[in-house]
């Protein structure tokens, strides 16, 4: 064999929005081998986590990640409650499912979007993120933002799904389920999106166990993993749903079982609003004083997987050891298996087919008047713009 | 002299078909961001482009690779597709009525820019250039049979004719050849032809924005850059101009027929983004094959039906 040409994908490529490197040792088109860099990005959250007091952790490890910011204070307040020995009130557990689902519905319209941006097929992406926006604007209405949601607390949630909320969140979700079937009809009856994603990257059943790979990419290839029906939390024993599988294992049984999920998640949201309306509002939290010393688990399935956050406390204010494990973390290391052999070609969607997330998240920008040196646009400024639109948004309920 | 100096820069030279072929990138641009819910761009948005790069963009060149051909490669590009819409436009607009033979000097001239880029590509030295110049020729190996097939069609058709302005005028006075099942057959042949010469989804695998990052054009920037810019504006024109010289019976520049004549143009426009906006790249195995087996097949099947007269 001749000297392999390395195609590098990143660290700054279209194909990933956040930045890392894939090596592709290629001969022709044909992917020989994959190696790849991560670490681009590290920002020691597990160790400042150490020296953030429990409440604070929580606005800490929401910004782990940007588009499953949900997940992780979902796990993190799971394992607390586990060490504090707190049962958390039934509407705070409805309040708390659907918040990780509609974070799912967003998340997976995302990669559906983004897969088609990937393919050359614009028309998806941009569909697909309209369709997700009704839903950002409904996490604005219930919690004042559209990411980073601040919603968790040890205990319960921060704020109340009222009474007049339920109603538009209902209209909402009919009009999505419209939506959902118009961009499934759109992705899973056109041949040429079969034609490219079907029996591309596949990952066999040996694959996913030997690699411990999660969420939509272990349940594609026919490996039924779901925290939320193994290690049931919230409101999900609660609720009718089932894991959906697919067998085939490719790129497109990744991409139906996403578009499936969207549709389960739809239907807990519904269920959770029936029942929050025979509750009496408030009672969202139980007041927890202090943590006692000990080692807690908590898990949460993300939408890209499991989420496992580690806590060990001492009977003080801070954890003394935190550990996150992310779901993307374990999903990449598939790469070796449904990349190689492949062009670079189906490569490239394999490599998004596991939506890898890099723990990236926005950062706070300020613009200066160049001449006069006086901040055009400030933190404060921001803020009242922000809370501003929020008030607009309630008032016309 | 100066009469071939005009025509060559000025009309229908390398302005009219810039400003043409500008005006048309943004119709696309536009019927792209309707379909997307998107706003678009403003009128000048491509001549804006075009002059950020002429004029503000920094020229960077590769360190390796040779510098000579990365530059000229785009200049060929450019002078190959202002004569072929010389050639294309000179009949098409009633100025001259070329010359015999200038069909297949067109088939010739058009499959330049495509070459050039591929040589652009593989002078820079890139290896995802390489990569998108080796899927460009596999490209042009799969497509030019089938562009060859539909001009063969059409000379048979036009009664063994190969200069552009007798096809016109066989139009003329017979009807335009859409008009017939072997028309509208070499017809849909051709579209996917367009489609893979300018580069569109879902045949714009040697680009590949999302996998080789713009493939052989990876390298270029500010000038040299500007000049692709240019070129694919043009073949933007010249190229659904010619589709409509050889189907639609050409333009006529009296009353009402003006407004044919831009709609002929348009529609055919129309129909290349369109079919970009609703399909994903495919793959270059796939392009191959789509040509070779079925894009002959319709080609070879229209020119039997050509023989019996359909």
């Amino acid at each position: 064999m001749s000297k392999p040409t390395i195609i590098p994908i990143g660290p700054y490529h279209p194909l990933q929005e956040e930045p890392e490197l894939f090596k592709l040792y290629c001969d022709g088109e044909i992917v020989r081998d994959i190696k790849w860099e991560t670490g681009y990005n590290h920002r020691g959250i597990e160790k400042l986590s150490e020296s953030k007091t429990f409440d604070q952790v929580f606005f800490l490890v929401e910004r782990v990640c940007g588009i499953c910011s949900t997940s992780h204070p979902f796990a993190f307040a799971n394992c607390m409650e586990e060490i504090a020995g707190v049962e958390v009130p039934d509407r705070a557990k409805y309040i708390r499912t659907i918040i990780g689902e509609m974070e799912r519905i967003h998340s997976h319209l995302l990669w559906v979007g983004l897969a088609g941006h990937f393919l050359g097929y614009n028309t998806v992406f941009m569909w697909s993120w309209k369709y997700r926006e009704p839903v950002l604007d409904l996490f604005e209405m219930i919690t004042g933002n559209r990411n980073s949601y601040a919603m968790f607390k040890i205990g319960g949630v921060r704020r109340d799904i009222p009474d007049n909320m339920i109603p538009v969140m209902q209209k909402e979700l009919d009009a999505l389920k419209l939506k959902l079937n118009l961009l499934t009809g759109a992705v899973m009856d056109d041949p040429v999106i079969h034609a490219r994603t079907k029996g591309v990257g596949i990952l066999t059943r040996e694959d996913i166990i030997d690699f411990a790979a999660v969420g939509p990419t272990a349940r594609a290839s026919g490996v039924a993993i779901d925290v939320r029906k193994d290690d049931p939390y919230a409101a999900y024993p609660l609720v009718n749903w089932k894991v959906i599988t697919s067998e085939a294992g490719d790129v497109f049984a990744k991409t139906e079982v996403r578009l499936l999920e969207m549709y389960e998640s739809v239907s807990i949201i519904e269920q959770c609003l029936e029942k929050l309306k025979k509750e009496k509002e408030g009672g969202i939290d139980v007041r927890v004083k202090n943590v006692p010393e000990g080692i807690g688990t908590g898990r949460a399935e993300a939408p890209r997987g499991e989420v496992f956050h580690f806590v060990i406390t001492d009977g003080g204010y801070t954890p003394v050891r935190h550990k996150i494990r992310a779901p993307s973390y374990v999903n990449i290391a598939t790469f070796k298996k449904s990349c190689v052999g492949q062009s670079i070609s189906d490569a490239t969607i394999s490599l998004a087919a596991v939506d890898p997330c890099y723990c990236c998240t926005e950062r706070m920008a300020m613009a200066y008047d160049y001449h006069t040196r006086i901040a055009m646009m400030g933190t404060a400024d921001l803020l009242r713009m922000s809370r501003e639109k929020t008030d607009n948004i309630r008032s016309s309920l | 002299m100066l009469q071939n100096l005009f025509h060559f820069l000025i009309y229908p030279g390398l302005l009219f078909v810039t400003v043409i072929g500008g005006l048309l990138s943004w119709f696309d641009r536009k019927v792209t961001a309707m379909v997307q819910f998107r706003k678009g761009p403003p009128i000048l948005q491509p001549f804006y482009d075009f002059l950020k790069l002429l004029l503000v963009k920094e020229t960077i060149l590769p360190a390796q690779g040779s510098k000579i051909t990365f530059l000229m490669a785009p200049v060929c590009a450019l002078c190959a597709a202002i004569l072929s819409g010389l050639f294309i436009l000179f009949p098409l607009l009633g100025i001259k009525a070329g010359f015999s033979g200038d069909l297949i000097v067109l088939f010739y001239l058009l499959s330049i820019p495509s070459l050039a880029y591929m040589i652009g590509g593989l002078a820079s030295g890139n290896p995802l250039a390489s990569v998108g110049a080796s899927r460009e020729m596999k490209l042009m190996i799969s497509y030019e049979l089938t562009f060859l097939l539909v001009i063969a069609g059409i000379i048979l058709k036009a009664g063994m004719n190969i200069r552009l302005f007798d096809v016109l005028q066989v139009q003329n006075d017979t009807g335009a050849f859409i008009g017939s099942i072997s028309g509208v057959l070499l017809f849909i042949a051709s579209i996917f032809c367009l489609q893979a010469k300018l580069g569109l989804v879902p045949f714009d695998m040697a680009e590949a924005e999302t996998e080789i990052m713009h493939g052989h054009f990876i390298e270029y920037s500010g000038l040299p850059y500007a000049l692709i810019k240019l070129t694919k504006y043009i073949m933007l024109f010249i190229l659904p101009a010619f589709l409509v010289a050889i189907f639609m019976g050409g333009f006529k520049w009296q009353g009402i027929h003006i407004l044919w004549s831009v709609l002929k143009i348009l529609v055919v426009v129309l129909l290349l983004t369109l079919i970009r906006n609703t399909n994903p790249r495919i793959k270059i195995n796939q392009a191959m094959r789509f040509f070779f087996l079925w894009m002959n097949l319709l080609a070879i099947i229209a020119i039997v039906l050509i023989f019996f007269g359909l």
